[in-house]
This record gives structure tokens, C-alpha cells and sequence, in this order.
């Protein structure tokens, strides 16, 4: 039976670090200085092991274990990432007709000394956050805030980037009243037709048309554990075969790691993680994602206005794979 | 097709001839059955006049899905048809359009690489020859056999909706049931005008999935074409029986400039 969770899979390395706590508590307890080096010893050891085993872990993750990490908690959300890669960021609200949805966030930011908008899904970390950002599925105020944010991104000439983190759209009453698939789509044409370059990444969570309501950029990137799905792998278990439990089948079926979105040619480019996944290390894996970031806006600058929609226009009309012939 | 079947909205035993008659709207209840998308044809434009175009198109299971190209034989055994959409060249009302017509007997009317490149066809050839286009969508959603191409076709269709405002070609999309998930939020919902049959469910979110999101009680008309409409989303509901006289008139008055008044 495959782990539900990142924490139940992750478990053995919690344990690990558990054991080492204990041993450094004994080792600044014990008076004996022969019997304190023994035990030092005994941790570098341990702690040599245990780099080991989290660099064997992450470089195996199947499909199922990469959605369990995708959807880890500690992972950097956008506010977290925008944090690390920007020196300024002023969050504008609201969509100016319902009003504002905390699980889309953004505004205009420097990035490494150049203006830009970023924007993203948020999602929360503990109870009270994760409800106030709705587990980071948008509705329509979001997606409507979000063309507003773009337009004006347009106006003032500035690239845009879009961090993509969301389990899926919000499914719920209300969400289907204010024409949730409406948003969406109407949020996909406006991106396209910006005259800005646009940069997207998947960070953690690409779920379906709730993702790519906000991520058809010039530039697609993908975090190297993120994921990217037409639908939750649980959820296409549960359709196919009637069986919600069946995520990891699913998970692999669908093909939905970076590695595979780049051999489909969905996405441009699978930016490397540190050691242990972007949680272990948030800041390297903001810093490393701000090198792509930067990288692909250098790539779009030489493009006018004109050539960054034509480019938009083929890169998605491209998309998919059919037979034609007799 | 056997010779009767019972209506899903009154539960009456109705027969074959009396439905042919109606394009299998229940004489009792107004219930609107499905249609294929022959049917569709025939029911809608001027009589022999469609033309299909891209008609070799086919899935050719790019991710090696489990049980899918069983699937697709079976839908095409079914069927008759390759994928879910049908495409092509029409008249209308005596007036050229470009068309495509989803069918809901082909897997569900999915949306995978094939029902998304016809799609887009079928808007960018309206756009280049200067015709309206007019799109019958009946679909669950992008199709998840093909995973993450499936989605791609969002804004691969969308793309194709673009080039029809660009190029001031009037684009109408007719729901029929059911237009969900992802065909609602990509070209769907982005079209000029929208008009839907009665009593067709339209929704992003199918039962199953927000159930699993925990999403609970829900109003009774929630996911019918009346609760769109009712908030903004549709501009009209419209009966099968008038639906070719709606379509033919506002292909006429929205392409004036195209036809030449």
C-alpha cells in the first residue's frame, strides 16, 4: 500500500533525525570526554547515513512520491518564493467586481534590480491559513484579479511571471455561480495576448485548468519535483476504476512529473532542486529558480511585442499529438 | 438504435419514429435527448450541405494509457467516428459557416489531442476565410487518457478564439448536455454567443471530483444551462426546434460584414 502522505513516506528519515537529536542530547550531557567523542562519533555517522539515504530517497521519487512531495507542506509557496527573489513586492487586491481571492496573490515586484509583475497561487500552512487561501484553489475573483494584474503588467511594459500551486480551480456552489470555467478561459485568452514577456513555472502542484488558468507563459518551467496533471491523480482513480485509493496507479498513468511534461514538450525547461527537495533547502531552491526566471526573460527580451504573442500563439497551437494520414 | 427507448425526464416509453420526428425532444415532457453529431448535422444545417474536413484524424495514444486503445476502438466500433468531434464547411440559412460538432457517444465527447486540433481547425479556418463559426460542444471534460496534452488543449482552442475576434469573425458555441470541466473553461465560455438546449448540464466540476472536494449540498438547478444562465453565463436558452432558425439569424446579423449584408 503506497504512503498518503509526504510525512507517513518521509517517516524513516524523521526517525533518523530523531535518533540523531537524542545522541546530540547524550553526547552534551555526558561528562566523560572519551565516552563524548565515541558518541560524537556515532553522529557524524549517523548524520553521513542519513545524507545518504535522503539523496538515494529523492533521486528515485516514482510518479506518486513526487505528488506526495509536490504537496508538502514545508515546500516554499509563492509568498515564500517571491520573498527570496524579490527585493520589493507590493500585493494589489481585488478584481473590482467581487472581490479578492487570497488564493491568488501578486503584484508589482523587483526581481534582481528589474521591475516585473509575479503573481501565484498561495496556499496555506497551518489550519486558519489554509482555509483563509482555500488550499490554494482559486475561484473566480482570482483568476479575474489575476487578468487585471496582467493587463496592467501589459500597460506598463513589464514582464510577467506566474508561479503555478494549486490542488485544482475551486469546485464549490458559489465558485460554479460566478462562472469559475468562464474565468479560467477568459484568463487563458488574456495571457495569450499579452505584448509582455511571460514566464511561468510549476512550483509544486499544477492542477489542471485551475493551473493553467494562470501559466501559459512564453517560458514554461518546472520545479524538478513539481507536478503537472490533467486531473488529481486520486480523482482520475476514482473516474477510471472506482477506486480513489489507487493514486500511485493513476499518478504513473498519467505521466505527470517534469521529467515526462519535458519529453512531451509541455514544458521548456525542469529547474533542479537541492539536495533532499526545495523544502530542505528553501532558499537555494528560490535562488536557483530565480536564476531560470532570469534566464528566460533574457531569452524573450530581444522579441518585440508582436513576435512575444506570435511566439504564444505557435508554442500552444503546437500542442498534442495525432496521427493524420489515410 | 432499438426501435423505443424511455425518457429520461418523464420515465414514458417513447418510440423511435415519434423522436425522429422531434430530434428526440420527449413529446411529453420536452426532455432533450442527445444527439450524435450526424444527427446534429442534420438537424441544424442546410440539408447535404456539410462538408467534413479532417476527417483523418486520429489518437494515436501518446502516453500508452492503460486500456485506452481498447477504448478508442470500441468508441469508433460504436460510432462510426474517429474522435469526438466531427469538423468541417456548412450553410447555414443559405450562408457559408465553418463547424464542429462534438459527440458525447465517443468517450464521454473528451477532449484529447484530436477534439482540440479540429477545434482549433475549424476557428482558425473560420478566421482565414472569413465565415462564422459555430461549435456544438457535448463533453466531460479534457480527456484523461492523454493526460497533460489533454489540458494543453485549453489553450490551444482558446488560441484559435483569438484569432477569431482578431479577425472580427463572429464565433457561437451551442452547450448541449453536457459541457463540462474542461471544454466549459476553455473555448466554451470564451465564444461571442452562447446559447444552450434546455435542462443541459453545464459545470466545471463533475459530481465525482467535488465530491472528493468535499463540496455539499448543492441548489437543484446547480450545473443545469439554467443556473448559467440565470448568472450571466449563457446568453439564451434555446429549444432544439428553434435552435437552426436562432443560429441561422445571427449568423445573418452578426456576419453581415462578412456576407455582404
Amino acid at each position: 500500500m503506497a504512503a498518503k502522505t509526504w510525512k507517513e513516506w518521509e517517516k524513516p528519515v524523521l526517525e533518523l533525525q530523531e535518533g540523531i537529536a537524542k545522541l546530540s542530547q547524550l553526547a552534551a550531557k555526558e561528562a566523560d570526554s572519551v565516552r563524548r567523542s565515541a558518541l560524537e562519533a556515532k553522529i557524524a555517522e549517523y548524520e553521513r547515513r542519513l545524507a545518504n539515504y535522503i539523496d538515494t530517497l529523492y533521486s528515485r521519487l516514482g510518479p506518486w512520491e513526487k505528488v506526495l512531495v509536490a504537496r508538502a507542506e514545508p515546500r516554499p509557496y509563492t509568498l515564500d518564493i517571491i520573498q527570496a527573489i524579490c527585493s520589493e513586492f507590493i500585493e494589489l487586491e481585488g478584481d473590482r467586481r467581487f472581490g479578492n481571492d487570497p488564493a491568488i496573490i501578486g503584484g508589482p515586484a523587483v526581481f534582481r534590480g528589474r521591475p516585473i509583475f509575479i503573481l501565484g497561487h498561495q496556499k496555506g500552512r497551518n489550519i486558519q491559513e489554509r482555509q483563509y487561501r482555500n488550499f490554494g484553489m482559486a475561484k473566480p475573483e482570482g483568476y479575474r484579479k489575476a487578468i487585471r494584474l496582467m493587463q496592467l503588467a501589459d500597460r506598463c511594459g513589464l514582464p510577467v511571471v506566474t508561479l503555478l500551486d494549486t490542488p485544482a480551480a475551486d469546485p464549490g456552489v458559489e465558485s460554479e455561480a460566478r462562472g469559475i470555467s468562464e474565468a479560467i478561459a477568459d484568463s487563458i485568452l488574456a495571457m495569450l495576448g499579452l505584448r509582455v514577456p511571460t514566464v511561468s513555472a510549476v512550483i509544486g502542484e499544477g492542477g489542471s485548468g485551475g493551473a493553467i488558468g494562470i501559466g501559459v507563459g512564453n517560458r514554461v518551467l518546472m520545479l524538478e519535483h513539481a507536478i503537472y496533471s490533467v486531473i488529481p491523480p486520486e480523482g482520475c482513480a476514482a473516474i477510471l476504476w472506482r477506486q480513489p485509493e489507487r493514486g500511485d496507479d493513476a499518478a504513473a498513468a498519467l505521466r505527470l512529473t517534469a521529467q515526462s511534461a519535458l519529453e512531451l514538450g509541455l514544458i521548456d525547461r525542469i529547474v533542479p532542486e537541492p539536495k533532499g527537495g526545495a523544502h530542505r533547502s528553501p532558499a537555494e531552491a528560490a535562488r536557483l529558480l530565480g536564476d531560470a526566471i532570469e534566464e528566460s526573460l533574457a531569452e524573450l527580451d530581444p522579441l518585440s511585442p508582436d513576435e512575444l504573442r506570435a511566439h504564444r500563439y505557435a508554442k500552444y497551437r503546437a500542442m498534442g499529438r495525432f496521427s493524420e494520414g489515410v | 438504435m432499438a426501435e423505443f427507448l424511455k425518457c429520461s425526464g418523464c420515465g414514458r416509453v417513447l418510440f423511435h419514429t415519434e423522436l425522429q420526428q422531434s430530434w428526440k425532444v420527449c413529446g411529453h415532457c420536452g426532455w432533450h435527448h442527445r444527439l450524435s453529431a450526424r444527427e446534429r448535422i442534420e438537424a441544424t444545417f442546410d440539408p447535404g450541405s456539410f462538408e467534413e474536413l479532417d476527417a483523418e484524424l486520429r489518437s494515436t495514444d501518446p502516453l500508452g494509457f492503460p486500456e485506452y486503445a481498447d477504448k478508442l476502438a470500441a468508441a469508433e466500433q460504436k460510432t462510426g467516428l474517429r474522435d469526438a468531434v466531427v469538423s468541417g464547411t456548412a450553410m447555414l440559412g443559405g450562408l457559408p459557416v465553418c463547424a464542429a460538432v462534438s459527440d458525447f457517444a465517443f468517450m464521454g465527447g473528451s477532449m484529447g489531442s484530436v477534439a482540440g486540433e479540429k477545434i482549433v481547425r475549424t476557428l482558425e479556418r473560420a478566421a482565414e476565410t472569413r465565415r462564422a463559426a459555430i461549435v456544438f460542444c457535448a463533453s466531460g471534460g479534457a480527456r484523461m487518457q492523454e493526460g497533460m496534452l489533454s489540458l494543453m488543449q485549453l489553450p490551444k482552442t482558446i488560441a484559435g478564439v483569438q484569432r477569431c475576434r482578431e479577425a472580427g469573425v463572429p464565433y457561437i458555441a451551442v452547450f448541449t448536455d453536457p459541457t463540462m470541466a474542461g471544454v466549459l473553461a476553455s473555448y466554451a465560455s470564451v465564444a461571442d454567443v452562447i446559447l444552450a438546449e434546455p435542462r443541459a448540464m453545464v459545470g466545471f466540476a463533475g459530481a465525482r471530483v467535488s465530491k472528493q472536494a468535499g463540496v455539499g449540498k448543492v441548489p437543484d438547478d446547480f450545473q443545469m444551462a439554467e443556473f448559467a444562465h440565470k448568472h450571466g453565463f449563457i446568453d439564451r436558452i434555446v429549444p432544439r426546434a428553434e435552435m437552426r432558425d436562432v443560429l441561422a439569424a445571427l449568423v445573418r446579423i452578426l456576419g453581415a460584414r462578412l456576407y455582404g449584408g
